[in-house]
């Protein structure tokens, strides 16, 4: 009973803290669209290409995004000492991330959902295959934050961890896009796309109850 | 703490090693209910490494720490503590209530409600101001109030008293006899001389 409300609470906390710091949670968004409306620019009216190419371009600009929004998941409850508040609850620990985790995917990936139909139709991409852009955007932007958190919480303690933090968090993205990039191609030629999205949906469930561990473990050695 | 249950934490052979120097070795202490440990020592003796073992975030090079004769590392000992570190532990842009609310949430329910906690600390007025608009003073008085609304046994401070101002110092030092006197312990560093009555006071000089 304790341990929900201690989880909801820190859910609470940091959709607060997010919605007073709007800067920070616009950048990844920003920075998504960007990407994605300089594409057509650098290409050139050639809208073939680009469609062939769009699902690829959505999936790795909202993998970069990811990248770029996650340093702010510990930085500054690491910097003002929340985080040693909240390593030293009673409460267990990767459950109270967990709840982080959820918090920072529900301001930084899911406005990414929201936006992405706009991108697609933008790059010409066909109607039926924008339905499942938005499934695997949805299975596997959650999967992006979890093991971001990871990382994170392993470099939340060096003054610049941030190029370690992409060398040890993007070959781990790598899955997830192959995957989810695959469906939405498979998916725009009318074939089946099950095995795909039953691998991002394990995939997400694997990630969900493995990721919190390592990622207490980690926040523990970080505040040494 | 109708009962007053005795509880006890102990240490055993601590010793901390930061960067090939030896700060302390071979450390024993024992500290029951109603007693306050006051660690002293210059700067870099390892006043705050020790308290950083007692709070579990670094591991002793050798010896260990027990809390109620079981090693600190179960859940219990957790339940039974709180620290303030020389970071406030609070969050800026939150209000002094919505702070509260978290580290209420994050422990048990205490003696205090947060109002009570808020009276006593003097900022009973402020619970709607963002921590950023408080001074230094008031924000240490802000994570001292966490003590009051959450149930704990340990108290575990270091250098409480800094930025605050002499009324401040003298609040919180009738808070800690109030807290031994309830069957409460402390463990502290700190530069000022500390004047607790009726207080049990242990003191070990690091060098």
């Amino acid at each position: 009973m304790s341990l929900s409300r201690a989880f909801f609470a820190i859910i609470r906390r940091d959709l607060v803290l997010a919605l007073r710091r709007r800067s920070e949670v616009a950048n990844p968004l920003l920075f998504f669209v960007l990407v994605i409306t300089l594409f057509p620019l650098g290409i050139g009216a050639q809208p073939n290409l680009l469609q062939a190419i769009a699902p690829g371009i959505i999936w790795v600009s909202a993998l970069l995004a990811a990248m770029l929004s996650l340093d702010s998941l510990f930085r500054s409850d690491f910097d003002d000492g929340s985080l040693e508040q909240i390593l030293l609850s009673s409460h267990p620990t990767s459950i109270l991330v967990l709840a982080k985790i959820i918090a920072h995917w529900s301001v930084t990936g899911l406005p990414l959902l929201i936006v992405a139909p706009l991108l697609a139709i933008f790059l010409g991409m066909p109607t039926q295959s924008i339905g499942i852009l938005l499934l695997t955007l949805l299975l596997g932007t959650p999967v992006l934050s979890l093991i971001g958190a990871i990382g994170v919480a392993l470099t939340v303690g060096l003054r610049r961890g941030g190029m370690i933090l992409s060398l040890l968090v993007l070959p781990l993205y790598v899955p997830v896009l192959i995957f989810a990039g695959n469906a939405v191609e498979m998916a725009a030629s009318g074939l089946p796309i099950n095995a795909q999205i039953n691998i991002l949906i394990s995939i997400l469930f694997m990630a969900l109850v493995l990721a919190p561990w390592p990622t207490a473990a980690a926040l523990k050695m970080s505040i040494n | 703490m109708e009962t007053k249950p005795t509880y006890s934490l102990k240490g055993t052979g601590l010793s901390c090693i930061r960067d090939d120097r030896v700060l302390f070795d071979g450390l024993a202490f024992e500290l029951v209910s109603g007693q306050v440990l006051l660690l002293e020592g210059q700067n870099g003796s390892g006043k705050t490494s020790l308290l950083r073992i007692l709070c579990g975030f670094r591991e002793p090079d050798t010896g260990q720490v027990f809390w109620c004769g079981e090693a600190i590392n179960d859940s219990q000992y957790y339940a039974d503590m709180a620290y303030i570190g020389h970071l406030d532990g609070v969050k800026k842009e939150l209000t002094v209530l919505e702070n509260l609310k978290v580290s209420l949430a994050l422990g048990l329910p205490g003696q205090y409600s947060i109002q009570q906690a808020l009276d006593k600390v003097q900022l009973a007025n402020y619970d709607d101001v963002l921590v950023q608009a408080l001074s230094a003073g008031q924000k240490r008085r802000l994570s001292l109030a966490r003590l009051l609304i959450t149930q704990n046994c340990l108290w575990i401070l270091d250098e409480p008293f800094t930025s605050l101002d002499k009324q401040g110092i003298a609040l919180i030092e009738s808070l800690m006899s109030e807290h031994c006197a309830a069957g409460g312990m402390i463990v502290l560093t700190s530069h000022h001389d500390i004047d607790l009555h009726e207080v049990d006071v242990h003191r070990i000089l690091l060098s």
